[in-house]
C-alpha cells in the first residue's frame, strides 16, 4: 500500500491562511485583526513590493511586541510615499530621519528609552537599500558595533527609487538604472560584488542576521518574530520588487521575488552571531532567464543578438550562491534550457 | 473636516492617509469570479466535483456534506467510485502539475462510508399528483426515478428482469462491482417511495399508456441484445455472446465455455467476458480484436489489471472461421486512415468456444406505433430536452446515441426528470449559464503542497483468478483525506487569504465569513498582484469604463 504523508493541508503554510489549520497557525497577514502599520491611502505606485514589505514586518513586528513599538525611517520611496503631507498611512509611532542617519536616531531613541527605563518599547529601524548600504552605513555599522537595542529592516529594491532609480551598491550586476545606461561592453550595472549588507552585518557577529522576501510571507514573519525575541542589533534584509525601478508588471511583483529565491540568485538565510544557522533550500528550481526576462532594466540582454555571455555570468553568480548557501534541494531537478 | 487634535510634537494624523483615494489612478480592477472546475465539467453525471471534494477536505463532518452534494445530482457514488470511467480525472489541472487528484476514490469512499453508516437520500417534495412511468431499472431509469420522486411526482418503475440495476447487474461482473453495494444504493433510492414493479416487460407502450394515462414516460430500456457477426462456423461450433453469457453467470448459471476461450472485439465487455472466463477456469483467455491497443475502447487499466491476471491479447487480428476446437484469425493491417485491411495471412488457433462482445443493440419493439418517434440505426433520437419527437415520452441512457456509460445514464436520468418536470409544469427549459472553464495556467500551483497521489491497492493476483471477490480495494479514512486535499479547487476561492495579505495597499478586506472577501474599490489601484497570487484562480482582472 502506498505509504502518504497524512499531514497534507492542500496549501499547507504557502499562502496566508487555511482554512483547514488553526487560526493561530495561520499568519499575522491573515489574521482579521492584524495592525495595518501602513494602511490605504498611501501613494506607493502599483504592485510596490516596498509597501508590502513594510507592512508584513510591521504588522509582525506590533504583534510580537504587543504594540510597545517605535520606527525610525530614512528618506526613501517608503518614508515618501507614506507621508505625502498633511496625511501619513502610519498607524504606529513613527518618525523621519535623514537619508542616511535612521541607524543612528533609532539607537538614540533606544538609549533614550533605557534612559527612562521602558526598555519594553521596541525600536525598530527602516531603510531603504541606499539608506542602507551606501550613504547610512557608517551609522548602521557603529549601532551594530554598539549592539543597540535595535531592529534594522532594510527594505532592497536595488536602487534610489525614489529618487528616479539610480544605481546602489545593492544594484545587481547588468542592471539598467538612470546612471548604469546598457551601452557598451559591459551594458548596464558593473559586475561585483557590490556590497552584500547581509555578509557585512554577520562580520559584526551581531546576535541575529536574515534574509528574506516578500514572496515567503510565513518565513518573514517567522524571521521578524525571531529577531523580536532577541535583544541587541539585529538585521533584517527583505527583498522587495520594485515595478517602476525594475521596469516589470505591477502583478508580477511576488512572482519576482519568488523567481529570485528559486534561481538562487536571492539566497535567504539566518545567521546567529557571525554563523549561518538555518537556509531555505530553492523548491522549484529555475534558470535565471526566468527571473531576468521579465523586468525591463534586463532586457538589453535579450533580443537579437542579446548578451548570453552576461546572462551565464548572471547564472554563475547565482550557482555561486547555491553552493555558498547549500541552496539545492534534495533530489533536484535543475531545468536548464 | 474638522482636524482632529493631535498630541504633542505630532504632526500627521495616523492612518490620516486613508482620506486619499488611491483607487482613482486604477485602469483595471480586482473582481472576485466562481470558474467552473475542469473535473465536473467532464462529469457525465453533472457532479459539482469540486465542490464536494472541498466538503470532504475538512473531514469527519466534511464527509457527510460532501455525500449529500454528490446525491443531490447522483445518487449512486458507491457504484460510481467502482465501475465510473471517471473522465473527471482525466481533465483534473492537478494532472498537469504531478498526477490527478484521486477523484474517483474519494468519491468510492464516501459511498461506502454513507452506506455503512446508513445515511439516507433527501426527503422528497410534496407530491404533484402527476404520474410518471419509467420504463428499464437501469442507471438512467432509477436516476431518473430518483430525481422525479424528489420533485414529487408518482413514478413507477417497470423492469423486465427479475431485479433492478441493468447493466450494472447482468453486465458487469462482481469483481467490479459487489452486488452488496448495488443493492444498497438500489434500495435507497425505492425507500424514497418509487414503485418498482419487476418481472414486467413492457411490450406496447401506447397502449399502456392509453390504458394507464400516465402524464409522461420515459424510456430507458438500454441496450440488451448482443449483436452478432457473420462468421463461418461449423455445426460443432461454440459460439455465445458476452452480454447473455454475463447475464447467466448473474443468474447462477455455469456456461460451458471450456478450457481455452476467444473473445471477439476490444470493447469493455470483452474484457470483462476474458477475465470471467478465467475465473471460471479457462486455462486460456484470449482477446482477438482488429484494432491496436491504442484504438481500444475498452479502458487501459482494465486491461491491464486483465493482463495481470494472465488474459492474453492479440492485436489487429479478425477471427474468419469457428471450427470446434480451433479459429481461423486473420491479420489485420492498418491503412493511412487508421482503419484496418485485411491482409490474407491467416493462422489457425486453438479454442473451444468463441465469446462475441461486439456491442449491444436495443430491442425498440415497445415502440411500434408510436410514428413520432424517430428510431434512425436502431436507437430513440431525443432533442437536448431528452423528449422524443412523441410529447410525453422522453428517453435516456444507452438507448439513446452517444457514449454508453453508467454515469452517462446517470446523468441523462437527470437531465430527463428535470425535462420531465418543467414539460408536466407547462414551462420552457431555462437556458443554463455558461461558465468559463478554470484552465491551468489560470491558477498559481506555487502554493499547493507537493503531494503525491495516493493509489487504492488491488486484491491479491491468485484470488483474482479463481474468485469474483472485489478487485480494487477502497482508500482509508486517511489516504482519502489526503487525496481530497490535493484537490486545488479550480476557479473557486478556498478561502486561503492571501489576497487580503497580497495587497500592497490593503484594499482586500475580510468580510468575516471563511471565503468571503470584497475589494475596497476606494482603494484598489489595480496592480493585479492579487490575481496573480490567488492559487486557485478566483479572482479577475476587469477593465475600467475609462
Ligand atoms: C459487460 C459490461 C460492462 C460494462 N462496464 C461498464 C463500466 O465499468 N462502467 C460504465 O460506466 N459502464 C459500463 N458498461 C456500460 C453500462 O453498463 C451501460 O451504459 C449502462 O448500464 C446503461 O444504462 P441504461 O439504464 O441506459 O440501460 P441498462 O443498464 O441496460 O438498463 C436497462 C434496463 O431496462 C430493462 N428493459 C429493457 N427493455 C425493457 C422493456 N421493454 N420493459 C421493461 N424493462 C426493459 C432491462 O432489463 C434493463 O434492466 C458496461 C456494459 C457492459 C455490457
Ligand atoms: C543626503 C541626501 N542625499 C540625497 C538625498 C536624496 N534622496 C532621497 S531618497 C534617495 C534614494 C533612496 O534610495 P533607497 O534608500 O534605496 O530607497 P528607495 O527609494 O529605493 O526605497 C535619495 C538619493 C537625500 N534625501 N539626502
Ligand atoms: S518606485 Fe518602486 S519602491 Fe518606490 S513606490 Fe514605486 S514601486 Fe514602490
Ligand atoms: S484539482 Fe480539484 S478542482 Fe481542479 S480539476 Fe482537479 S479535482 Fe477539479
Ligand atoms: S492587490 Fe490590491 S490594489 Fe492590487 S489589484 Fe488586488 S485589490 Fe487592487
Ligand atoms: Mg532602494
Amino acid at each position: 500500500m502506498t505509504t502518504t504523508d497524512l499531514k497534507l493541508y492542500q496549501i499547507g503554510t504557502f499562502a496566508a491562511g487555511n482554512r483547514l489549520l488553526d487560526p493561530d497557525e495561520r499568519s499575522v497577514q491573515a489574521d482579521p485583526g492584524r495592525a495595518n502599520a501602513i494602511t490605504s491611502g498611501h501613494r506607493a505606485c502599483q504592485g510596490c513590493g516596498e509597501a508590502l514589505g513594510a507592512r508584513f514586518v510591521l504588522d509582525a513586528a506590533i504583534r510580537a511586541a504587543e504594540g510597545n513599538i517605535v520606527t525610525a525611517n530614512a528618506t526613501g520611496c517608503l518614508e515618501v510615499f507614506s507621508t505625502p503631507y498633511p496625511e501619513s498611512a502610519w498607524q504606529l509611532a513613527w518618525v523621519h530621519s535623514l537619508f542616511g542617519n535612521v541607524a543612528a536616531v533609532a539607537s538614540g531613541i533606544a538609549a533614550a528609552l533605557k534612559a527612562q527605563g521602558r526598555e519594553h518599547i521596541r525600536v525598530v529601524a527602516q531603510a531603504g537599500d541606499g539608506g542602507t548600504v551606501d550613504i547610512g552605513l557608517g551609522c548602521l555599522s557603529g549601532m551594530f558595533e554598539r549592539n543597540d537595542d535595535v531592529l534594522f529592516v532594510c527594505y532592497d529594491n536595488q536602487g534610489y527609487m525614489n529618487t528616479g532609480v539610480q544605481r546602489s551598491g545593492a544594484t545587481p550586476p547588468a542592471a539598467r538604472t538612470a546612471t548604469t545606461k546598457p551601452v557598451g561592453v559591459e551594458p548596464g550595472n558593473v559586475f561585483g560584488q557590490g556590497k552584500d549588507l547581509p555578509r557585512i552585518a554577520m562580520a559584526h557577529e551581531i546576535p541575529y542576521v536574515a534574509t528574506a522576501t516578500v514572496a515567503d510571507l510565513r518565513d518573514l514573519e517567522r524571521k521578524v518574530e525571531k529577531a523580536m525575541s532577541v535583544h541587541g542589533a539585529r538585521y533584517l534584509h527583505v527583498l522587495v520588487p520594485c515595478p517602476l525601478g525594475w521596469a516589470s508588471a505591477s502583478k508580477d511583483t511576488i512572482r519576482l521575488a519568488r523567481l529570485a529565491t528559486q534561481s538562487g540568485l536571492f539566497p535567504v538565510f539566518e545567521a546567529e552571531h557571525g554563523v549561518v544557522t538555518a537556509t531555505t533550500p530553492i523548491r522549484q528550481r529555475v534558470p535565471v532567464e526566468d527571473y531576468l526576462t521579465l523586468q525591463g532594466r534586463f532586457a538589453h540582454l535579450f533580443g537579437e543578438p542579446g548578451r548570453p555571455d552576461v546572462v551565464a555570468r548572471i547564472q554563475a553568480g547565482a550557482d555561486r550562491n547555491i553552493v555558498r548557501y547549500g541552496l539545492a534541494a534534495e533530489n533536484e531537478v535543475v531545468p536548464h534550457g | 473636516m474638522a482636524e482632529p487634535q493631535l498630541p504633542f510634537a505630532i504632526t500627521l494624523g495616523p492612518g490620516s492617509s486613508r482620506s486619499d483615494l488611491t483607487g482613482s489612478w486604477r485602469t483595471e480592477r480586482a473582481t472576485y469570479v466562481t470558474r467552473q472546475a475542469p473535473c465536473g465539467n467532464a462529469c457525465p453525471a453533472g457532479e459539482a466535483v469540486r465542490d464536494w471534494l472541498y466538503d470532504a477536505e475538512e473531514g469527519d463532518a466534511g464527509y457527510e456534506r460532501a455525500w449529500r452534494r454528490i446525491v443531490e445530482t447522483n445518487p449512486f457514488p458507491a457504484v460510481m467510485g467502482r465501475v465510473c470511467y471517471h473522465p473527471c480525472e482525466t481533465s483534473c489541472n492537478r494532472g498537469q502539475l504531478d498526477e490527478s487528484v484521486g477523484i474517483n476514490s474519494v468519491e468510492r469512499f464516501l459511498g461506502d462510508r454513507a452506506i455503512e453508516l446508513g445515511w439516507s437520500l433527501p426527503a422528497v417534495a410534496a407530491p404533484t399528483g402527476r404520474r410518471v412511468l419509467v420504463v428499464g431499472a437501469g442507471p438512467a431509469g432509477l436516476s431518473a426515478a430518483y430525481h422525479l420522486v424528489r420533485l414529487g411526482h408518482d413514478v413507477t418503475v417497470r423492469e423486465a428482469e427479475s431485479r433492478p440495476g441493468g447493466m450494472m447487474r447482468w453486465g458487469i461482473p462482481r469483481y467490479r462491482l459487489p452486488r452488496s453495494v448495488l443493492d444498497a444504493e438500489v434500495q435507497r433510492i425505492l425507500d424514497l417511495g418509487v414503485r418498482l414493479e419487476l418481472g414486467v416487460r413492457v411490450d406496447d407502450l401506447a397502449g399502456t399508456m392509453a390504458a394507464e394515462h400516465f402524464d409522461a414516460v420515459l424510456v430507458a430500456i438500454g441496450a440488451q441484445v448482443g449483436r452478432r457477426a457473420y462468421i463461418p462456423a461449423g455445426s460443432a461450433a461454440h459460439v455465445l455472446d458476452a452480454v447473455t453469457v454475463l447475464h447467466g453467470i448473474e443468474a447462477g448459471e455455469r456456461p460451458l465455455l471450456g478450457r481455452r476461450v476467444a473473445v471477439y472485439g476490444g470493447g469493455n465487455t470483452a474484457i470483462d467476458a476474458a477475465r470471467t472466463a478465467r475465473r471460471l477456469g479457462a486455462a486460456d483467455a484470449l482477446v482477438v480484436y482488429r484494432r491496436t491497443r491504442e484504438r481500444m475502447p475498452a479502458h487501459e487499466s482494465e486491461v491491464q489489471e486483465a493482463e495481470e491476471e494472465g488474459v492474453r491479447f492479440r492485436w489487429l487480428s479478425t477471427i474468419g472461421e469457428v471450427e470446434e476446437s480451433s479459429i481461423v484469425v486473420e491479420q489485420m493491417e492498418l491503412d493511412e486512415t487508421g482503419f484496418p485491411q485485411p491482409t490474407g495471412r491467416t493462422e489457425v488457433l486453438a479454442a473451444d468456444s468463441v465469446v462475441l462482445a461486439l456491442g449491444q443493440e436495443s430491442d425498440l419493439s415497445l415502440l411500434t406505433g408510436i410514428e413520432q418517434v424517430d428510431l434512425a440505426r436502431g436507437v430513440v433520437h431525443t432533442s437536448p430536452t431528452m423528449m422524443t419527437g412523441q410529447p410525453g415520452i422522453f428517453a435516456a441512457g444507452d438507448v439513446t446515441p452517444g457514449d454508453r456509460s453508467v454515469t452517462v445514464a446517470i446523468g441523462h436520468g437527470r437531465v430527463a426528470a428535470e425535462r420531465i418536470d418543467v414539460w408536466l409544469a407547462g414551462l420552457a427549459p431555462a437556458p443554463e449559464p455558461p461558465r468559463e472553464l478554470a484552465a491551468f495556467d489560470m491558477l498559481n500551483t506555487w502554493y499547493y503542497e507537493d503531494a503525491p497521489r495516493a493509489h487504492r491497492p488491488r486484491l491479491e493476483l491468485v484470488r483474482r483468478q479463481s474468485t469474483f471477490e472485489e478487485v480494487v480495494e477502497g482508500l482509508d479514512v486517511d489516504n482519502a483525506l489526503y487525496e481530497a486535499r490535493r484537490c486545488m479547487s479550480c476557479g473557486t476561492c478556498l478561502s486561503c487569504d492571501n489576497c487580503v495579505a497580497v495587497c500592497p495597499d490593503n484594499a482586500v478586506v475580510s468580510l468575516g465569513m471563511p471565503g468571503s472577501y470584497a475589494i475596497d474599490l476606494d482603494y484598489c489601484k489595480g496592480c493585479g498582484i492579487c490575481v496573480a497570487e490567488c492559487p486557485c484562480g478566483a479572482i479577475e482582472m476587469v477593465p475600467e469604463e475609462i
